[in-house]
């Protein structure tokens, strides 16, 4: 906590204020004076405390007159990820003299529905949180980000290109990634043993409905998803839609070929989602769980698999009832099945690309500041604790998990990383998928309406 | 006329100016960054229509107004007629049907979400003890509403009984004097008598009823935020996620031009031929 604000309550109960009238003057004056009723002792060394916060509040007041501030705007609330990113700052700090980065947060749905009014007003952040896609195309097209292709130069060459691509727009750069995910089956070991499954051996769809069948059979939940969420649902839809139609299906349906999102390939992700629905796998209740909820439920042992993003590898544990959760040579991770006749290489992985965007007019230290984020020490150290999937190309050796450093393997191994569908295809069409599959789960609606609705969507644009 | 340009004025500058520019940005697919360019005409309103969650949303604001008519407003009426009476206890039970109005709505939203939990809620525990497994209220489309509604009623009857209770209070006892001397007994005189001379008061607990209705949202958010499967929306919360989280900024001023046309043309009808007295 900064010095100024430990001290204003303690001005406030130490002091008194006392009103009086002047009665030549008639004027009404307040004076400030210690509370009697504390002993002279203490008196004294509420004093002492009194001058040294000011002395504090006064010092860096001096000092921050002659320094740039880079306003750093984040939506990490878990506290352990945050004291490390505020680490890093401070590090940044030490080696550039006369600069502060000055960290706020807001959570991640309130980020969503203020970033247009921020980005616009005069007080807006330099530094923001994004996840590339179709709203970082439409905040280029605002005009409210700077492009720093010129400021980062050469140093894009160390990042993961296909991570650096999502930050491109028309040729030019407007941000850095700092992380990759990956979209998987993560599954507790010991529940599977008890069901006779073996999690290591699920390759194609009909192997996990099989899985399915036997965990219900053994009594145990098969599945857990935060459905109140919808976009957790959404992952089985999209996943289906990369295994079946691969990189070229998703590309066509942009161009509106082959009848767009309403085009086989995504009817028959919708069909065989609901294949896996009617086998009725989530736990009771599934549509009122919000993905916090879920990702703790999966912690506290209650379901055989979720189906996650790889950082709910750290998230479970924090999630669960006893802070603990499922520990490493509990928990085991399979890809996405494959699909039979799908064009997709099984290779093909879908995830997310989170990374720093620099706002316009920020100053130069900004973009410097998550150069620095992305540099190759922080990388790794940010990699050591197993916070994230580095994009420096060489800082996965840092990972210090088995399950992160297979995940890191799994996307650099793969050609094709679709960003989540609900961020690329833009803040509209993008919720549309995530209403739609939560409605084929439901069952309040069938896989062709829930196809068309994407592409009536698609087509009104954002 | 010395007070009327201050008032005009900030009616243009609250009211007018933020419904005519709502009405402006509806004729856009805008999604907030920048000056509205793209002119789509009145498409964001055939869109709202065509929206299979705004059918449910409106038919739930039908659903909540209707709830407080026929459970909500008989049950403040009888209990506003027993505890306007003078007797011990009166004042404190009134209190207690008085707090959840108190409540903030969010606060409710977050206790009743409690309450409601399918693993650890209240209602579960009370479905244990008879050896059932508790309902998961809020995650059942069919269920969402209902559980909404439960709260709704729980939280605004006392509202509308303190309403009645001043009202009673109010009432020029004389009337119900000579009603006696003149042989009414207990029914003939609640329905024939005090009734009669609460009109005024339910015309105006049957508006805060249906504007009430037509604002509900922080209710709804904590519970289910519009879901499971959009079945729990009102007309404000779909505003919010299809329009402000969606950054369809057009799309969202559509939605309320309706809701504010609903709003205006009930207010007026309601004051014109129900209200016309007061």
């Amino acid at each position: 906590m900064r010095p100024d604000r430990m001290a204003q309550p303690l001005l406030r109960a130490r002091l008194v204020t006392v009103w009086r009238f002047d009665l030549r003057t008639s004027k009404i004056f307040a004076k400030v004076r210690p509370n009697d009723k504390l002993g002279t002792e203490e008196t004294m060394a509420i004093t002492r405390r009194i001058l040294l916060a000011a002395a504090a509040l006064v010092l860096p007041a001096q000092i921050a007159a002659a320094e740039t501030v880079v306003k750093w705007l984040h939506i990490e609330a878990n506290p352990v990820q945050v004291k490390i990113w505020e680490e890093v700052a401070h590090d940044f700090e030490a080696k550039n003299p006369g600069v502060k980065i000055e960290m706020s947060f807001l959570e991640n749905e309130a980020y969503k529905a203020k970033a247009p009014t921020l980005l616009q007003s005069k007080e807006r952040p330099h530094i923001i949180y994004s996840w590339a896609g179709g709203v970082l195309r439409s905040q280029v097209e605002a005009g409210v980000l700077e492009d720093i292709t010129a400021g980062v130069g050469d140093f894009k060459a160390h990042l993961s290109p296909a991570a650096v691509s999502a930050f491109t727009v028309n040729g030019r750069l407007y941000g850095l990634p700092y992380t990759v995910s990956q979209v998987g089956f993560m599954y507790n070991k010991e529940l599977f043993a008890k069901a006779g499954v073996d999690g290591s051996k699920i390759a194609a769809w009909d192997d996990l409905l099989d899985a399915v069948r036997k965990l219900k059979a053994a009594n145990v939940t098969p599945i857990v998803v935060g459905g109140a969420d919808k976009w957790p649902l959404h992952f089985y839809w999209t996943n289906l839609a990369v295994r079946i139609g691969g990189q070229s299906g998703f590309q066509a349906a942009l161009k509106g070929e082959n009848g767009g999102f309403e085009g086989p390939v995504f009817q028959r992700s919708g069909e065989m989602f609901k294949q896996l629905v009617d086998l009725q796998p989530f736990q009771t209740g599934f549509l009122g769980f919000k993905n916090p909820q879920a990702v703790g439920y999966f912690g506290d042992g209650k379901g055989a698999m979720i189906l996650a993003i790889s950082s709910f590898y750290h998230t479970q544990r924090a999630l669960a009832a006893d802070k603990v959760g499922l520990s490493d040579d509990k928990i085991g991770w399979f890809n996405f099945p494959t699909v039979s006749g799908g064009k997709g290489d099984p290779a093909d992985t879908l995830g997310g690309m989170n990374g720093w965007l620099v706002t316009k007019g920020a100053p130069k230290e900004a973009v410097a500041f998550i150069k620095f984020f992305t540099s190759e020490e922080v990388q790794k150290r940010l990699a050591a604790g197993n916070y994230i999937i580095p994009t420096y190309q060489g800082a996965e050796s840092g990972l210090g998990s088995a399950f992160m450093r297979n995940i890191a393997h799994n996307i650099a191994v793969s050609k094709y990383h679709q960003n989540f569908y609900d961020q690329d295809l833009g803040p509209n069409v993008g919720r549309v998928v995530n209403d739609v599959t939560a409605e084929i789960a439901g069952g309040t609606m069938t896989p062709k309406a829930a196809a068309k609705a994407i592409q009536d969507a698609y087509v009104q644009g954002n | 006329m010395l007070f009327l340009p201050p008032a005009v004025l900030l009616f243009t500058l609250f009211v007018v100016m933020p419904a005519g520019e709502a009405g402006w940005y509806s004729a856009f697919n805008w999604n907030g960054f920048g000056r509205p360019t793209r002119w789509i005409g009145l498409d964001n309103y055939r869109y709202v229509f065509e929206n299979r969650a705004f059918g449910i949303a409106l038919w739930n604001n039908v659903l909540v107004i209707a709830v407080s008519l026929v459970v909500q407003l008989p049950l403040a009426l009888t209990l506003a007629v027993i505890l306007a009476e003078r007797f011990r206890g009166a004042v404190a039970l009134r209190m207690v049907f008085f707090l959840p109005y108190i409540l903030a709505e969010i606060a409710t939203g977050m206790i009743f979400s409690f309450v409601y939990d399918g693993n650890y809620g209240l209602l579960t525990a009370i479905w244990g003890w008879f050896g059932a497994e508790g309902p998961h209220l809020l995650a059942s489309p069919a269920t969402a509403m209902p559980a909404i509604l439960v709260v709704i009623v729980w939280k605004y009857f006392g509202f509308h009984m303190m309403l009645f209770i001043a009202a009673l209070q109010g009432m020029d006892r004389g009337v119900i004097e000579a009603a006696r001397i003149d042989g009414a007994t207990g029914w003939q005189l609640q329905r024939h008598v005090v009734l009669p001379l609460l009109y005024p008061t339910i015309r105006l607990s049957i508006f805060f009823s249906v504007v009430g209705s037509l604002q509900l949202f922080d209710l709804v958010m904590p519970l289910t935020r519009g879901g499971p499967a959009d079945a729990s929306h009102t007309i404000v919360s779909f505003l919010y996620t299809f329009g402000v989280m969606r950054m369809r900024v057009g799309f969202g001023s559509a939605v309320g031009v309706i809701l504010f046309v609903i709003c205006a043309t009930f207010a007026f009808t309601y004051k014109r031929w129900f209200m016309r007295d007061e």
